[in-house]
């Protein structure tokens, strides 16, 4: 049977991982090869990395990064952050990255989608969308949910799908850094109008948070930061969790 | 005793590169004929779209070269994909190692069919693997089951997740994303 996902984000600044992460037995809580290797260790499913640095030559440090995680760890993961061209996801791909996420690129320019799926295939495309609740609608963000756009997340999820998608990441900005459980009544709504595979995205707190929104939300893999790096869940424990709850986990 | 990976310009190659040095293997990724004629075993990894990567083979001469490889030779998604006899994708004709087809998933549930899923498997390549083991796959397009089948997966319905026939080997799955399950498949395969 085919099981929901796990997955961890991580975000990097400078190859680095900026959130203060709380592994104590880390030597290096900054260095993402260590982290990464450890979420692997602890079962996560995937990973994902968000790169939140601007420079040129940062980028050659995050390339550099995604080579170094390919050889230490053996399940796939996922580079996102300021990706805008064929160019940009080649490099990253040749690196090691399984999969690449984009938004406020795909969103400014819709048709980067189709030019990356036809060229590395929709199954390493990821298409990351922040939507936020105004007067009742959901409504695209960009800039980490700053900076409202025109247009409504689920015209915009059916659009990137038919542009090429092969997978979605959907934050609600409204649940992101609440821990008050994750979007689902919104992610059922697209698990129902799209046919590829949907990541939730802000708001776990916990393990049940993770329960409803398999079983509400019907997502298929669901991303957390802040719970695993703190050590609020530990990956095992929540597996096992999920396993109680009739959730089908690796 | 040389390990290849062919290198014709289809997929994410590193990952499979990286993980044969984790298992303290150097391997020599090349598309050079006599190169990989010579080699102990051979991977013959894919991902993309299946005409597109089959026209890369062809203009390389791999298209006649790799049914003729007498070492053990391991197809890895679109790989095993591409030596079967024919797939859907692009309505490509394969290199018809596997005798079996390639074909789209007709369903109502996700495609791709992405993620860890459990695999029935018996024989050389599952050995010290506890049946019903996960393992990570990605794909859109399936091999029909057939007598070449090794390794079973349903999603919807059951289909080939790994096949073999004599010397040549494929797995639907990323065993190079798979975790120690994986790790052990390619292990098992190295020691054929």
């Amino acid at each position: 049977m085919l099981t929901k996902r796990i997955i961890p984000c991580l975000d990097i600044k400078d190859g680095r991982t900026v959130k203060g992460v709380n592994f104590v037995s880390l030597r290096d809580a900054g260095d993402p090869v260590e982290l990464a290797s450890r979420y692997a260790e602890e079962g996560a499913d995937e990973l994902v990395f968000l790169d939140i640095s601007a420079s040129e030559e940062k980028r050659k440090t995050l390339a550099k990064m995604v080579r170094d995680v390919a050889r230490a760890i053996d399940i796939p993961f996922t580079v996102g952050g300021g990706i805008s061209s064929v160019e940009d996801v080649g490099v990253l791909l040749d690196n090691g990255a399984d999969k690449v996420s984009i938004n406020s690129s795909a969103v400014r320019r819709p048709e980067l989608i189709r030019e990356l799926a036809q060229r590395f295939g929709t199954q390493c495309i990821v298409v990351a969308i922040d939507a936020k609740q105004l007067n009742g609608e959901w409504i695209v963000h960009l800039v980490g949910g700053k900076v409202p756009t025109e247009r409504r997340l689920f015209e915009w999820a059916k659009e990137a799908v038919e542009r090429g998608a092969g997978e979605l990441l959907f934050t609600s900005m409204d649940h992101d850094g609440t821990k008050q459980g994750f979007a689902n009544t919104a992610l059922n709504e697209l698990s129902k109008l799209v046919q590829v595979p949907i990541i939730a995205s802000g708001g776990a707190g916990t393990m049940n948070h993770f329960v409803d929104t398999f079983a509400l939300g019907n997502a298929d893999a669901a991303l957390a930061a802040s719970v695993f790096h703190f050590k609020e869940i530990s990956i095992p424990t929540l597996k096992t969790y999920l396993q109680q709850h009739k959730i089908p986990v690796r | 005793m040389s390990v290849v990976i062919i290198d014709y310009g289809a997929g994410n190659i590193q990952s499979i590169k990286f993980a044969l040095e984790r298992l303290g293997t150097t391997a020599v990724l090349t598309n050079n004929a006599n190169v990989i004629r010579e080699a102990a075993h051979v991977i013959f990894p894919g991902v993309g779209e299946a005409s597109t990567a089959m026209e890369k083979l062809i203009s390389s001469g791999l298209d006649t070269l790799i049914p003729t490889l007498t070492q053990p030779v391991l197809g890895i998604c679109l790989g095993m994909q591409l030596m079967c006899n024919r797939t859907a994708e692009g309505n490509t004709k394969g290199l018809g190692i596997f005798d079996t087809d390639v074909v789209r998933f007709d369903t109502n549930l996700n495609v791709p069919h992405m993620g860890w899923n459990t695999v029935e498997g018996a024989g050389v390549l599952f050995g010290g693997i506890p049946q019903n083991s996960h393992f990570y796959l990605v794909h859109s397009y399936y091999a029909k089951s057939n007598g070449n089948t090794v390794g079973s997966c349903t999603y919807g319905i059951p289909f080939a997740a790994a096949l073999a026939k004599n010397n040549f080997y494929g797995t639907q799955f990323h065993p190079e994303k798979s975790g120690e399950m994986g790790a052990q498949l390619l292990k098992n395969f190295l020691a054929i």
